[in-house]
């Protein structure tokens, strides 16, 4: 993979107390490129998710996103950025478009650009004629939508999203795989997609495998693959994680 | 108004509606924040009329009942719970991840602070005015110029009272301690106030509960409230409590820092 793009980060460490969640993290995300951070549970995903947004500092190392240094001007980077959580974070008892236009606020949207932002958002989503409805009322699949939708709404140049199909069921999850994918190509996004579930991983994406805090392997599915000898994603993780010691496990759901 | 301030608006605005939607979708809350302070107004203080009398103390001019010398407690005492309540909807936003939202807005962080501190206080000036508008019509006589003074100190106070909600909800891990507070912050404060009974009353009976009346925040915030009804505003308390809402807010402010704050394990659990 190229250390040449938009989002670059480097020597990336954090720990909570003695814990080391992540050690010399270094990555690169490409536009218009899907890469999947893979990794078991507990292999630090939230945490660099978390530094990546601001929600934490760093402690060591570096983040740059579309050349803001994320350490001395977060605010910059968080205009170019759009994330949805592993939680959900929609509020519940107000309606599609209420959740959108406080969204739009907090992004200093407002207006007739706030509207026609959450019409194009909400349509790309597949969320059309549902503004209206109490998100209390949408199925998994379709909050996840929204939050992505809500993600969108500033036309970030780097997407990050932390684990979004969990607790949808196979259709819905498959659906929101393939619908996020073509977004990363038609949008040309940046896009970050952390998780455990490596049917998640398509043999066109950037990969990036994460375990106990470290990269073990980064790149080009293909050339991972390749690299470990490997026929599919999920042996070529098993053998990563058994050099590493670890052996963490991450699932391959149909 | 400038290219560069009118993100900043709408976003204040936009946090504003969102606490008013809120506000009208939880009408138990609501109703639930009018009643308790009613029933110390109806039940209690006239229940303690007789046995409570009030000598003349400024800035009384004549002596008066129980109840009219509790009014001004009960109004902090409305600002106080919603203060603690908003409180409990930042540690809930933040177990229910919808904090993250916030504070993943490129606005700066103090601002967006600052939007959820007077969404919560305009919440609570809309308790605190319907509650003197019952108490007007039912048993106590209070000036209308006071009542319209009376608002920006409300706006302080709730600022205040709201800051140190925000700067508690910084430190609780989670939802469940927040009974904690109760006991350990919001009791305190009210009974160790001028809320209920004049200091000089509390000086009477112990020396050392009188300085630590004194020095409670809380005392100031129903003294500003009192001298300012009756249209004599005390600089001093007023004074205090704008003090110790630049105290809070700033506590708060670094609370809620990545780098120095006390949330920082938190977020990403």
């Amino acid at each position: 993979m190229t250390d040449l793009g938009p989002i670059k980060v480097s020597g990336l460490s954090y720990s909570y107390g003695r814990k080391v969640a992540l050690e010399d993290v270094s990555i690169a995300v490409r536009p218009g490129r899907f890469t999947a951070l893979l990794g078991a549970n507990g292999a630090g995903k939230t945490t660099l998710v978390s530094l990546l947004c601001g929600l934490l500092a760093s402690q060591r190392g570096t983040i740059e996103i579309l050349g803001f240094d994320a350490a001395r001007n977060l605010r910059a980077a968080l205009r170019e950025t759009g994330v949805v959580f592993q939680q959900q974070t929609l509020d519940l008892d107000l309606t599609v478009q209420q959740n959108m236009t406080y969204f739009a606020a907090l992004r200093g949207l407002s207006g007739g650009r706030a509207t026609e932002r959450i019409q194009a958002c909400v349509s790309r989503m597949g969320l059309d004629g549902r503004e209206g409805e109490k998100v209390r009322r949408l199925n998994g699949g379709h909050r996840r939508r929204l939050e992505i939708a809500r993600a969108l709404l500033h036309q970030p140049s780097f997407l990050i999203l932390d684990e979004p199909t969990v607790g949808l069921d196979v259709e819905a999850r498959a659906a929101l795989v393939d619908h996020v994918h073509a977004l990363c190509r038609q949008e040309g996004v940046a896009l970050l997609w952390a998780t455990h579930l490596v049917d998640e991983v398509w043999l066109d994406d950037d990969l990036i495998v994460l375990d106990a805090g470290r990269v073990r392997a980064a790149g080009p599915v293909s050339e991972v693959l390749a690299a470990q000898g490997c026929p599919d994603v999920l042996s070529a993780f098993r053998k990563i994680a058994g050099m590493s010691g670890t052996n963490a496990s991450v699932e391959a759901e149909a | 108004m400038t290219a560069r301030a009118t993100p900043y608006l709408v976003c204040l605005l936009g946090i504003l509606w969102r606490e008013a939607l809120r506000f009208v979708y939880q009408r138990g809350r609501f109703i639930a924040a009018l009643v308790r302070p009613l029933v110390w107004l109806f039940i209690f203080a006239i229940g303690f009329r007789s046995i409570l009398g009030v000598s003349i103390v400024p800035p009384y001019e004549t002596y008066i009942t129980y109840e009219t010398y509790i009014i001004p407690g009960l109004v902090a005492m409305i600002q106080l719970f919603n203060g603690m309540q908003s409180s409990l909807t930042l540690v809930y936003d933040r177990e229910m991840g919808s904090m993250r939202v916030l504070l993943t807005s490129p606005m700066p962080r103090w601002f967006l602070l600052l939007c959820k501190l007077m969404a919560g206080t305009f919440v609570s000036l809309i308790q605190v005015y319907l509650f003197l508008v019952i108490a007007e019509l039912t048993i106590i006589d209070l000036p209308l110029a006071g009542l319209v003074l009376l608002f920006p100190v409300l706006v302080v106070t709730g600022l205040m009272l709201g800051a140190l909600g925000m700067l508690l909800s910084s430190t609780i891990r989670q939802l469940e301690n927040f009974a904690g507070i109760m006991n350990f912050v919001i009791f305190p404060m009210f009974f160790l106030s001028s809320a209920l009974y004049p200091l000089w009353k509390v000086r009477e009976s112990s020396n050392l509960l009188y300085w630590i009346c004194v020095a409670n925040p809380f005392s100031h915030a129903v003294e500003s409230i009192r001298f300012t009804l009756y249209l004599k505003p005390d600089p001093i308390a007023l004074a205090v409590v704008c003090g110790s809402l630049v105290l809070f807010f700033a506590l708060a402010v670094l609370g809620y820092d990545p780098k120095k704050g006390l949330v920082r394990r938190r977020v990403a659990d």
